[in-house]
């Protein structure tokens, strides 16, 4: 039997059954990485020994019968979660080089429960960009391709080497970050499932901070089963992050059963945009069609501020990224070049450490908070963004969740939607309205493109109902019954 | 609005990140692109709406103010560059 190919729900059922142990499954997860890895780019650290050595202890648990649903599961982690004693990027070379002495509370709690750690996946550099091309450490190869192409597609990004992991088969599951989309639309790049929950569900303690309003940490995964098993051991309150929300967790796979009947969908119409692809569209209309087919009444709402989300979240990402990208000063950690003063050490440093996408947006958000600018560009953006919160208030007034498509395109092609930055940015025009609401939203893998590519529907909840987001999306899984399978993978 | 030469010079100065005269011009190009782009938000009437800084859907928790954590001098200084016992050894800093 193949231990590559396997639900983590599925794995835990064969190591509790004894089919195989947890090194085998780690042992076959780090082959594959050697064989696949160079190719694809999905992992910039691999740690095959750390990984074994977790194994054996959650063969130890699993012997002593003291084992949980992620004992022995093999992931991969995103390079943004700082993990003690393991090199920790960032995608930027700025970091370089830096061995956090701690651990993120994610990854603590995860392995806590018993997982196991493949190694630091790839993303955009501090997890800017939608591609994975931003990254210091090279782009990643997403394991689809085109219809009767060979040509290299993006993952999507930021969590590009997460996604491209778990679809290549090179790790069971992934940690993702989304601060405008950065699980979801990789996830849907990838025919992955993947969900952002609500701000505050998981501690961003140890995670290298982007934009600290909106950075929150979820799972990636193949079904939203595993990423429901993966949510709950990543989830909690945590008094190292004062944004952490004290409530108790769920048990998010109790609610993969509960169906739509009776649930209110709300399908916003300002997602309707000028320009959307037909497929785009056609794929949405199949969406809605299967859950009103399992019961669910399909609402049309209005989410009127729906069009400026993007033009808030490039004012107030950038404004807190150059805010926390400010401790890059090549002082007391990282890389330093040296200088003739103070102030010329300072910036040859971050010339020489950032790439190009951090600068531009480092240097927009000095703009936008500057003296003179920051009512018109940064106070003007938080107004907004109360506006497109209010709006979804509203919507949860009428309905239970809403459904739209994750990505405005399939997959494109590495060097693709480069002419200038906005041309990228589209890419989360509908991922972005969530993450400036703060409310939990999934990317469920429901169709293929007429190239053969995976598109994904996102599903979006109230604050801190993920179940409901877990049950309608659960849903949508079992009735769009995606099973195609990328063509670079690990067999 | 448009940004000119001066005012990319004068944004990286404050960003303090050293760039060439070769990149003032891609830079101006590409950050006038984005603040075009964000423009639109001029159109949105934003009278009586408070300004919205977190995604939290709750106010600051406060604690005791106690000492929780501390005598890791080791683990914090793991990272460090140059070290002189248990201090940072980094450039000469204040002026």
């Amino acid at each position: 039997m193949s231990l590559l190919n396997l639900t983590i729900a599925g794995a835990a059922q064969a190591l509790a059954a004894k089919k195989f142990s947890a090194v085998e499954l780690t042992t076959a997860h780090n082959n594959a990485i050697a064989a696949l890895n160079p190719r694809l780019n999905a992992y910039i650290t691999v740690t095959p020994e750390l990984a074994l050595e977790q194994a054996k202890a959650a063969d130890a648990r699993i012997a002593a019968g003291t084992a949980g649903p992620l004992t022995g599961i093999p992931l991969a982690i995103k390079d943004l979660f700082c993990t003690a004693g393991v090199r920790t990027t960032a995608a930027s070379k700025i970091l370089e080089p830096f061995v956090p002495p701690y651990e993120s509370t994610v990854t603590r709690q995860l392995l806590e429960a018993g997982t196991v750690c493949l190694g630091k996946a790839n993303l955009d550099e501090f997890a800017m960009g939608s591609s994975n091309i931003t990254s210091g450490y090279g782009p990643v190869e997403n394991p689809w391709k085109r219809n009767g192409s060979d040509a290299k597609l993006v993952p999507g990004g930021s969590s590009g080497g997460s996604a491209a992991a778990v679809a290549a088969r090179l790790a069971l599951g992934a940690t993702g970050t989304d601060t405008g989309g950065s699980i979801r639309q990789p996830a849907s790049f990838t025919g992955l499932a993947g969900i952002k929950p609500t701000y505050g569900r998981c501690s961003r303690y140890g995670i290298v901070a982007f934009a600290s309003s909106l950075d929150q940490a979820g799972p990636m995964a193949r079904t939203v089963e595993d990423c429901a098993i993966l949510l709950g051991a990543m989830s909690g309150f945590d008094t190292h992050d004062s944004t952490s929300a004290e409530r108790a967790v769920p048990d998010f796979t109790a609610a993969l059963s509960r169906g739509v009947k009776g649930l209110r969908i709300g399908i916003p119409a300002e997602y309707r945009m000028d320009g959307m692809s037909a497929e785009i569209a056609a794929l949405w209309e199949k969406g809605i069609l299967l859950l009103r087919e399992q019961g669910a009444e399909i609402i049309d709402i209005s989410l009127p501020h729906t069009k400026y989300g993007l033009a808030v979240y490039y004012i107030v990402a950038p404004a807190e990224a150059s805010s926390n990208l400010a401790r890059y000063d090549g002082v007391r950690f990282g890389k330093r070049v040296d200088g003739e003063d103070l102030i010329d050490m300072y910036e040859r440093t971050r010339a020489a450490g950032f790439g190009a996408e951090v600068k531009r947006r480092i240097m927009i958000g000095t703009y936008v908070l500057s003296h003179g600018y920051y009512d018109a560009y940064y106070l003007k953006a938080q107004k907004v963004r109360n506006l497109i919160l209010r709006d979804f208030n509203n919507a949860f007034d009428k309905v239970d969740a809403i459904l739209t498509p994750t990505a405005p395109s399939a997959a494109f092609g590495l060097g693709e939607k480069m002419d200038d930055p906005v041309t990228m940015y589209l890419n989360d025009v509908f991922t972005v309205p969530a993450s400036l609401a703060g409310v939990p939203a999934m990317s469920v893998p429901a169709g293929l493109s007429a190239e053969g590519l995976p598109l994904g529907l996102q599903v979006i909840g109230k604050h801190f109902d993920e179940e409901t987001v877990f049950a309608v999306s659960a849903a949508l899984e079992r009735a769009a019954g995606f099973t195609a399978l990328p063509s670079v993978r690990a067999e | 609005m448009s940004l000119d030469s001066a005012t990319v010079r004068r944004i990286a100065k404050l960003a303090r990140i050293r760039v060439d005269d070769a990149e003032v011009g891609v830079l101006q190009t590409e950050l006038n692109a984005i603040l075009g782009y964000v423009d639109q938000l001029n159109e949105v009437n934003v009278d009586g709406v408070a300004p919205l800084s977190g995604g939290a859907q709750m106010a600051m928790r406060l604690r005791e103010d106690i000492v929780t954590d501390g005598e890791q001098a080791e683990k914090i200084l793991a990272n460090a560059p140059d070290r002189v016992g248990q201090f940072f050894a980094v450039p000469k800093v204040v002026e």
